[in-house]
């Protein structure tokens, strides 16, 4: 009983680290509409600048307390930074747009605090007048356990007030409901955006500040925490900070029981149960239905043409060098190339979905992962050929994909791509700890092509005959009567399901069929390597083909093809010339972000019809 | 530092610093720098993932290299290093294997920190024919149940490491035990090898609790509570880094450590005891590096010259680094050309000296007899470190020939 009790208190303290953290990430969503990753840097800096200010200033109170607050208030202050140069440039881009921008942050901040603070682990000072430990049931528990519990509620009050007494917080609430009457009213929007902006970014360094005497500072304090705080913001309800608060304490408890029943759950808990509660409620705990969308007509996507005979030339051009050329190439070049064929379709396919769709997914390296592990486990365990497991492999995540998309098409937005991320996610669990079937995290080993398949330029030719039909074939068929269907549904679900189009099913099989494209560049993905592992569906696999469709444009068929090519072939240049490839590459997408807000081909085509004069 | 190594080429090494070096006994006296066209060795870690092993790491690959240069090179040949970041993806580690091979036209393979990108490499050496010298990677299946005749690995494995503990827990008057590891293969087979060969020496311990939080993710203040309610008479911990900064501060605060004893995996490396300072943890058994106690002429003429070069003290990485290159320097030496088939019968029962002693990498499952240091922890200036330690050679903690032959695929 009294080993409960500790463990619910063990509970509290966790959820209200969380909270610290999820709050400042929901007031930013719930204004900007930002789906902000960069969100774990402003952690992860706040628990370094923390570390910098508590040991330079002298021991005491004093110095321990202000170190803390002043650590909250510079990551505030680089908060704004990055929403003064970055983030305020494309608000105008299409949706999650920024999310690249974030990311770019993301990789940036990683390289730069290694440069700041070195490798090592970082161990700050103990709160001073917390130190040691109360006895409670006759159990011991640390005193700067029973601080943070009080943390969160007493940060929960005193936002709730700065909400409801304040003009600001009413402006902020308003915003949260409808912006555009907000900038319509004559609110400076720039302003309200910057000042939110530096509250979240001070709530996430506060957060991070205040695990110092808790945890060590690390390079991997960013990652660790992002998804976790996006898993309470989503299940509490985007924007709703009594839900963020709910939710955290709801996942800091059951963490807290269920390692006493299962300890081996704590990979994939967090992710069961926002499943669980977006199937059961699609706007999170707390949150909202969004109205109908303001207007109809006039939030519909540029409409989608024929390629014009130029482009046609061009992807002539490049289709006869890639066929071409490739014998004069070596064998490293050659698998390059086969690793980009693969991630065109890979990306083609989560357009499917993100473009003509109109749904975001955070979880698509799912399919992917499962189309490498239906390949391999076909090999393994029936001794398949490659030509079986290839063929294997996209149908049985053709299975997963309606499984899975069933429950992920019902919701909407954020909150459908987090339902992606949490079947991503339990998917990758079970591979990582299924070692019986699946080897574990060490993966299978051997799946290598069969002998006829096996130099690399017939396997590169394979490779691109399977990934041009496929991804022609999903050109195709958003020309096609259900492309029309599905392009649709997204300019506006009454008005097409009033003409008798079926959204959902609509949107169903374009998630099912975008999970089987990928399924088919997973199963080459699987030969190409010849070994698979769980990496191949974890989450930044998922984050790269995002990257990929939005780098090169959502609103274009070309878009994935070039986001594609550019963002592999520079992550793979750059790895080769420097140590700080993420600093190089986090600035290089940041800059192709505030160049081209419509992605590259977007920003190609804009510069074609604005020379044509036909825009 | 640029990736491929080439601010080495104006490195030269003085005369009296290669003799003071560790590899003086190879150094011929007299001969200058190396003639002739480079020996070219790829080497893939996951720098960007795990720099703080990685970085001490790449500084003792890069002395020892410059050692091997400085005193002649290879028969006049120069070695030399072609680095690449895998960023922590066996997918990318295999990429990079394919690239260092065809493109760069490595001699070998070498590297490696995480078990996945280990076994991704040696399966791709397995199938491209080309020789894997693994330097990091723990996990038993890199030479055991996915052992193949490309891969050789330098460090002691989780078996061993598990086994060395063992010996120490089984003097313990402790019969009920808890274990907390992360969940990931090397967590696991740890615990399982512990649990395996504790309950052979002591039949009649109980394991009433265990505790897998997630790599780099544990929640320490509910694991700790967990660990403690179970009311174990000892603990077994595996986990390291952040994990463990946490989970110690958390069990100090507690209470969970006292009148209880630990037994701990590679918690005397330098890597994981350094960050947590005055708070390390005391009277742990444990294996680990006690780097400023170990007065070997070996070790004393490596620490010297590695403090010399760095400005900095060596940690297990550096170590396991510069071993790594010592060892492929004595094969290379050994080998009658730069075939792979040579090099690998080459590294077949290769003898060299490391920084530990004699090393041998055995013939039957290509494993070498690197050992660890075990000890226990203490506190001394305000820092941790080890006390009543020993050498325990590797060789010793290896299961009986046909054991091994069972559990490694034979051709």
């Amino acid at each position: 009983m009294e080993n409960l009790v500790l463990q619910a208190l063990s509970g509290l303290a966790s959820a209200s680290s969380l909270f610290l953290v999820a709050s400042g990430l929901t007031v930013i969503f719930g204004v900007t509409r930002i789906v902000n990753f960069a969100h774990g840097s402003f952690y992860m800096l706040g628990a370094y600048l923390a570390w910098t200010f508590v040991t330079t200033l002298p021991r005491g109170h004093l110095g321990f307390w202000g170190g803390v607050l002043a650590a909250a208030l510079l990551t505030g202050m680089i908060g704004v930074l990055v929403e003064v140069l970055i983030l305020r440039r494309i608000y105008r881009a299409p949706e999650l747009f920024q999310l690249l921008a974030t990311f770019g942050v993301v990789l940036v901040v990683q390289d730069l605090a290694l440069l700041t603070w070195g490798a090592q682990d970082l161990l700050g000072p103990r709160a001073p007048g917390l130190r040691g430990g109360t006895e409670i049931l006759g159990l011991r528990f640390p005193d700067y356990e029973l601080f943070l519990i009080a943390v969160g509620p007493v940060v929960l009050g005193l936002l709730l007030l700065l909400f409801h007494r304040t003009r600001w917080g009413t402006l902020v609430r308003a915003a949260t409901q409808d912006r555009e009457m907000v900038g319509a009213l004559g609110v400076n929007q720039r302003w309200l955006f910057t000042s939110v902006f530096f509250l979240g970014a001070c709530l996430a360094g506060l957060g991070g500040a205040l695990q110092l005497p808790r945890e060590s500072v690390n390079l991997h304090m960013d990652l660790a925490i992002i998804t976790e705080a996006f898993v309470v913001v989503v299940v509490g309800g985007l924007g709703s900070l009594a839900g963020a608060a709910l939710a955290a304490l709801l996942i800091g408890e059951l963490h807290a029981f269920g390692i006493l029943v299962l300890p081996k759950i704590t990979l994939v808990l967090v992710f069961l149960v926002m499943a669980l509660v977006l199937v059961v409620r699609p706007h999170g705990l707390l949150g909202r239905a969004p109205g109908p969308p303001v207007g109809g007509a006039n939030t519909a996507e540029p409409v989608i043409r024929p390629a014009p005979p130029a482009l046609r030339w061009l992807g002539f051009v490049a289709l006869a060098a890639a066929v071409a050329l490739p014998p004069f190439f070596g064998d490293y070049a050659l698998s390059v190339l086969t690793e980009i064929a693969i991630f065109v379709l890979f990306a083609a396919s989560l357009h499917l979905i993100m473009g003509p769709g109109g749904m975001a997914s955070f979880g698509h390296a799912a399919y992917f992962g499962l189309g490498a592990y239906g390949a391999a486990l076909a090999a393994k365990w029936l001794a398949a050929p490659m030509e079986v497991g290839l063929l294997l492999a996209p149908f049985a995540v053709g299975v997963f994909g309606l499984l899975f998309g069933w429950f992920c098409v019902r919701l909407s937005g954020v909150y459908a791509a987090m339902l992606t991320l949490a079947f991503a996610q339990i998917a990758w669990s079970i591979a990582f700890q299924w070692v019986e079937v699946t080897g574990g995290d060490n993966g299978i080993l051997g799946v290598w092509p069969d002998a006829w398949a096996s130099s690399k330029l017939v396997f590169y030719y394979l490779t691109l005959a399977l990934c041009l039909a496929a991804t022609l074939l999903l050109r195709r068929i958003v020309h096609a009567p259900f492309g029309y269907a599905l392009r649709a549904q997204r300019d506006s679900a009454l008005r097409s399901e009033a003409i008798g189009i079926d959204a959902f099913r609509t949107r169903w099989l374009a998630f099912a069929l975008a999970a089987v494209m990928a399924g088919i560049a997973g199963g080459l993905f699987a030969y190409a390597k010849g070994s698979v592992f769980p990496t191949f569906m974890g989450i930044p696999r998922s984050v790269d083909a995002l990257i990929m469709v939005l780098l090169g444009g959502v609103q274009t068929l070309s878009g994935p093809i070039i986001g594609a090519l550019a963002y592999t072939g520079l992550q793979e240049q750059l790895v080769r010339l420097t140590d700080y490839w993420r600093l190089v590459l986090g600035l290089s997408i940041i800059a192709l972000v505030l160049f081209f807000p419509q992605g590259l081909a977007g920003a190609a085509r804009s510069a074609w019809e604005a020379r044509r004069g036909d825009a | 530092m640029d990736a491929t190594g080439g601010d080495m080429t104006g490195w030269v090494i003085g005369r009296r610093q290669a003799l003071a070096g560790a590899a003086a006994a190879l150094a011929a006296p007299g001969i200058g720098q190396a003639q002739g066209e480079p020996i070219r060795i790829g080497e893939i870690n996951s720098y960007t993932a795990q720099p703080a092993f990685l970085l001490p790491y790449r500084n003792g690959w890069t002395l020892a290299a410059e050692q091997v240069n400085a005193a002649g090179g290879i028969n006049g040949r120069r070695i030399e290093t072609i680095h690449r970041d895998d960023a922590g993806k066996p997918e990318d580690a295999v990429r990079l294997a394919g690239e260092l091979a065809n493109a760069e036209k490595v001699a070998l393979l070498s590297g490696g920190f995480l078990s996945n990108v280990g076994l991704a490499i040696a399966d791709y050496a397995n199938q491209n024919r080309k020789l894997y010298v693994a330097s990091e990677p723990l996990t038993d299946a890199l030479v055991w149940s996915r052992g193949n005749r490309y891969t050789f690995r330098l460090r002691a494995s989780t078996y061993m490491q598990s086994a060395m503990l063992v010996e120490e827990a089984a003097k313990l008057p402790a019969r009920r035990w808890a274990t907390v590891a992360p969940n990931y293969e090397y967590g696991q087979s740890a615990v399982r090898w512990f649990k395996e060969l504790l309950t052979r020496a002591k039949p009649d311990v109980t394991f009433v609790a265990e505790q897998f939080p997630a790599l780099g993710r544990i929640d320490a203040g509910a694991t700790v509570q967990a660990l403690a309610a179970a009311n174990p008479e000892a603990i077994f911990n595996v986990t390291f880094g952040a994990d463990l900064t946490n989970f110690v501060r958390q069990g100090l605060t507690r209470g969970l450590f006292e009148r209880r004893r630990v037994v701990s995996l590679l918690t005397g490396e330098p890597e994981y005891l350094d960050p947590l300072q005055d708070e390390a943890p005391e009277n742990w058994i444990v294996t680990g590096y006690p780097w400023e106690q170990i007065n070997t002429p070996e070790h004393t003429a490596f620490r010297d010259a590695y403090r010399r070069r760095w400005n900095d003290y060596p940690r297990l990485g550096s170590v396991v680094g510069y071993d790594t290159v010592i060892a492929i320097a004595a094969m290379l030496r050994k080998s009658p050309s730069l075939d792979t088939e040579a090099m690998v019968d080459a590294m077949q029962g290769l003898q060299f000296g490391s920084v530990f002693g004699p090393v041998e990498f055995r013939g039957i499952d290509h494993q070498s007899t690197m050992g660890a240091y075990v000890g226990r922890t203490v506190l001394r200036n305000g820092k941790g470190t080890m006390a009543d330690w020993r050498y325990a050679d590797g060789k010793n903690y290896l299961p009986p020939d046909d054991v091994v032959r069972a559990l490694r695929p034979q051709t």
